[in-house]
């Protein structure tokens, strides 16, 4: 079946009725996609499915044809969610991580407080208590901005350029 | 690599009279009792425990039989047919005539300061189990080799494990290896369950001659594995009409469970921490844990702790109600000052906070007058004080004699030890505190991989020593590593004089000593401090209550990263948040019928109330730059500041959690008379 996995185009065997997470753990081999529970309740297993977020143990792997599925390895590590984890204490043990700031990353920029809570209530987290999440989501807006910004920027260079070519 | 999985008792108690595979055997590794090489126990404190059952049940869930199979889906649906001639379950700890282990703590004459009080208080207070909710739940692989087993696991203790498999395969140490793989949260839960884990794992591997996989679903997890243990406290105090305490009697009653796992140890520090943070010179403190038809109950963030501490500080908050006093100065007149002695008469050093925590959260939350003018609100505003003892309790880690040592490389230095870190960031610390005192970055520091064929055993990952204990066994390695090098870099030093390793063992740092028979002298090195104030909100449609704010005032002794130090805060009041208001595990004849994340509530964002932390330190002599223990400190007393500003309300809670039926049924505080 046919479908964009972080952004590539894939064409993976597995049955239909398959769960998406077994699908990226096992058929595709990116097991950042984590199992917390396996009935929609923990958000461990979180991905986003066209951009929005939703529990991969609750997806049939039939659901996902010709749409776009990103993982936690889509971020390449490079997402400015990720490096505010590490520096404002987001993760502890790290198992809710990957679905943590998948959930994260389909937050609408500049996110308040209060939307972030809402945004991320189905993400179970055991041991940082939710503060240092906090400060990282905040402290990601804010770079996140910048570094959009600069994406941006250079993108409508590279079109220009195209343009003059 | 196959798959395993555990055939599990359906009835609480009573002898099996058969068991039959019904699926097609083609491809089944099968194992039972009859399989396993060496004793049929999981060695721990008592040997009572066995790794498979043989003719007798005694809980809901107790492992019978093992399969494994290539296909995870005919293993799922393989079917076993056991049959069993069940018995009458003991379910009521109060009505258990089987005791693990009773303790007691006696201090000046009872008697007589009840005599000398003018009031006496008494009360009983309640807490039910409470699931650890580890994200990651229970799982490890394990690989036969010749003659061999190496398991790879979710795990805190690998020399735990590496114990129980040894005992259990009869094989020596150097045939048991046992690494800690990432571990996704443990909080006690991978304490000494994982031994049983691994066990199962092992004995499918070496039968099978095939690497298995035994990983347990959420269900499995929350219906099997180990939980706080329940309790009933009971307790009489004798008060002066002005707050003094004159007599304490406690009397403790733990649920154990079936087996004994780690319970006498759990009581133990319950009984110690009963009194809370309060100075009296005539205490008695009667504790027993009892066996029942129920899954086992084991390690918790706390340890005992937690439960007696809710009954202490419910209790503190209710004498005062009764004398009319405030509850502040109730506390400030009788918290444990330094130079006082403890229950177990501990007499205190100058790292004493009971009052300094007491009195900054008091005036950061401006709680005298906020809590006045909530009064006849739908807000509370309540406190808790609370301490806890770092480190194994009394002789503990002498009998341990943890080994840490340190390696020298080309950069710095590499650290050799079994703590497993699972969040806390202990590495992190651990190289903190190697760098600073060799005197090398932070980045020349590496930490070896938890492997129990290459690190020593620096004892388990619990007890909140892992800094103090373990941390400081590295800086007294590198410590001599530094003396060792003298003016030359770890380079040139390689270069002349070739590979070195210092490792060093515990010693007992001052003439501590604890005697276990009459319960009495120094319990800990040190405790470590605190006070959290918890401000709620109610609905009188729904009753339920809302936690709005925490503030959590910690005296840690030195926060060697207060980053990593404020995470422990944090995430252990969160856990306390849980216990106090939702998290109940419901127990139908035995077995945990809401074994679900969808029926089990863990506080998520939406539950959980801002938490302010803050942090003191009064550095401990013998800890690492000064550190005491913090890992299990902040979850102590958030349930009852919880209870007390629902008390604050106008409800007498005595038990958790704070349900809205709890709240819709508890009795209006009395006023004063
Ligand atoms: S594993 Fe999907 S929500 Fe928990
Ligand atoms: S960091 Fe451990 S569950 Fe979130």
């Amino acid at each position: 079946m046919r479908f964009r996995l972080n952004g590539k185009q894939v064409d993976v065997r597995a049955p239909a009725m398959k769960r998406l997470l077994d699908v990226l753990r096992e058929d595709c081999g990116l097991t950042g996609t984590k199992e917390g529970c396996g009935e929609g309740e923990c958000g461990a297993c979180t991905v986003l499915l066209d951009g929005q977020a939703v529990n991969s143990c609750l997806v049939p792997f039939g659901q996902v044809r010709g749409r776009s599925v990103k993982t936690i390895e889509g971020l390449r590590g490079r997402h400015p969610l990720q490096d505010a984890f590490i520096t404002e204490g987001g993760a502890q043990c790290g198992i809710c991580t990957p679905g943590m700031i998948m959930a994260a990353a389909a937050l609408p920029p500049n996110a308040t407080l209060d939307q972030v809570r809402v945004g991320l209530a189905g993400n179970l987290c055991r041991c940082t208590g939710y503060m240092g999440i906090y400060r990282a989501v905040k402290k990601a807006q804010g770079s996140g901005l910048k570094a959009q910004a600069r994406t941006r920027a250079k993108a409508g260079t590279n079109r220009t350029q195209k343009a003059a070519r | 690599m196959l798959h395993g999985r555990t055939i599990r008792s359906t009835i609480p108690c009573g002898r099996i009279r058969s068991i039959n595979l019904t699926s097609d055997p083609a491809g089944f590794t099968v194992v039972d009792y009859r399989s396993i090489p060496g004793r049929n126990v999981v060695a721990l404190i008592a040997d009572d425990q066995p790794c498979l059952a043989e003719r007798v049940v005694r809980h809901y869930a107790e492992p019978i039989l093992l399969l494994a199979h290539e296909d995870r889906e005919r293993l799922i649906t393989a079917e076993v047919d056991v049959q069993y001639e069940p018995s009458e379950p003991l379910l009521d700890p109060l009505r258990s005539p089987n005791v693990f282990k009773s303790i007691a703590i006696h201090k000046g004459d009872l008697e007589a300061g009840f005599a000398r009080a003018d009031e006496i208080v008494e009360g009983e207070y309640r807490v039910g189990h409470q699931e650890h909710v580890y994200i990651e739940t229970n799982g490890v692989i394990a690989v036969p080799g010749d003659g061999a087993v190496t398991v790879y696991g979710s795990l805190q203790c690998p020399y735990y494990v590496q114990k129980a498999l040894r005992v259990m395969l009869g094989l020596p140490a150097e045939r048991v290896r046992v690494v800690q793989a990432e571990t996704g949260g443990g909080f006690g839960g991978k304490e000494e369950y994982p031994s049983i884990v691994a066990a199962h794992a092992c004995l499918l591997a070496l039968k099978s001659q095939r690497p298995v996989k035994l990983i347990y679903d959420r269900a499995e997890d929350m219906v099997a594995t180990t939980k706080r243990h329940p309790a009933i406290i009971r307790t009489r105090t004798g008060v002066t009409r002005e707050g003094r305490l004159t007599a304490i009697d406690i009397d403790v009653l733990l649920d154990g469970g079936a087996y004994m796992t780690l319970s006498p140890v759990v009581l133990s520090r319950g009984v110690i921490h009963a009194t809370g943070p309060y100075r009296c010179d005539n205490v008695r403190v009667n504790g027993r844990v009892v066996m029942t038809n129920t899954p086992p109950n084991g390690a918790f963030r706390g340890f005992g702790a937690p439960q007696t501490q809710f009954a202490a500080e419910v209790h503190m908050e209710r004498i005062a109600e009764r004398l009319g006093m405030d509850p502040v100065r109730l506390r400030e007149m009788n918290a444990l000052r330094a130079g006082d002695t403890t229950a177990t008469g501990q007499v205190l050093g100058r790292d004493t906070s009971a009052l300094a925590v007491l009195r900054e959260a008091v005036a950061r939350t401006d709680f005298k007058r906020r809590r006045r003018e909530m009064r006849g609100t739908r807000r509370g505003l309540g406190l808790a004080l609370f301490f806890h003892g770092a480190g194994f309790t009394g002789s503990g880690e002498v009998r341990l004699a943890s080994k840490a040592s340190l390696e020298l490389t080309e950069r710095g230095a590499r650290i050799l030890v079994a703590s497993a870190d699972m969040g806390q960031g202990s590495r992190t610390v651990h190289a903190q505190i190697v760098a600073e005192t060799l005197g090398v970055p932070y980045e020349a520091v590496e930490v070896a991989r938890v492997d129990t064929a290459s690190v020593p055993d620096s004892g388990p990952t619990v007890a909140s020593r892992t800094t103090m204990i373990v941390g400081g066994l590295l800086e007294r390695c590198a410590a001599e590593m530094r003396r060792t090098l003298g003016r030359l870099t770890p380079r040139e030093y390689l270069k002349r004089h070739g590979p070195i390793v210092i490792t060093k063992q515990y010693e007992a740092p001052t003439t501590a000593v604890f005697d276990e028979d009459t319960y009495t002298g120094d319990a800990y090195g040190t405790y470590a401090w605190a006070c959290d104030v918890a401000e709620v909100e109610y609905d009188p449609v729904t009753y339920e209550i809302r936690p709005v704010h925490i503030t959590a005032v910690q005296e840690i002794g030195r926060a060697l990263n207060p980053m990593l130090a404020a995470g422990q805060i944090e995430g252990g009041t969160a856990q306390g948040v849980g216990y106090a208001l939702l998290e109940e595990v419901v127990m139908r004849d035995g077995h945990m019928a809401n074994a679900q994340l969808t029926n089990y509530a863990a506080p998520t964002t939406m539950d959980t109330p801002r938490i302010d932390v803050v942090i003191q330190e009064r550095p401990y002599r013998h800890g690492p730059f000064g550190a005491k223990g913090l890992g299990e400190l902040p979850f102590d007393g958030v349930a009852p500041a919880i209870a007390n500003a629902v008390r604050h309300l106008g409800f007498d809670v005595r038990a958790l959690p704070l349900t809205p039926e709890r709240i819709m049924n508890a009795p209006p505080v009395r006023k004063p008379k």
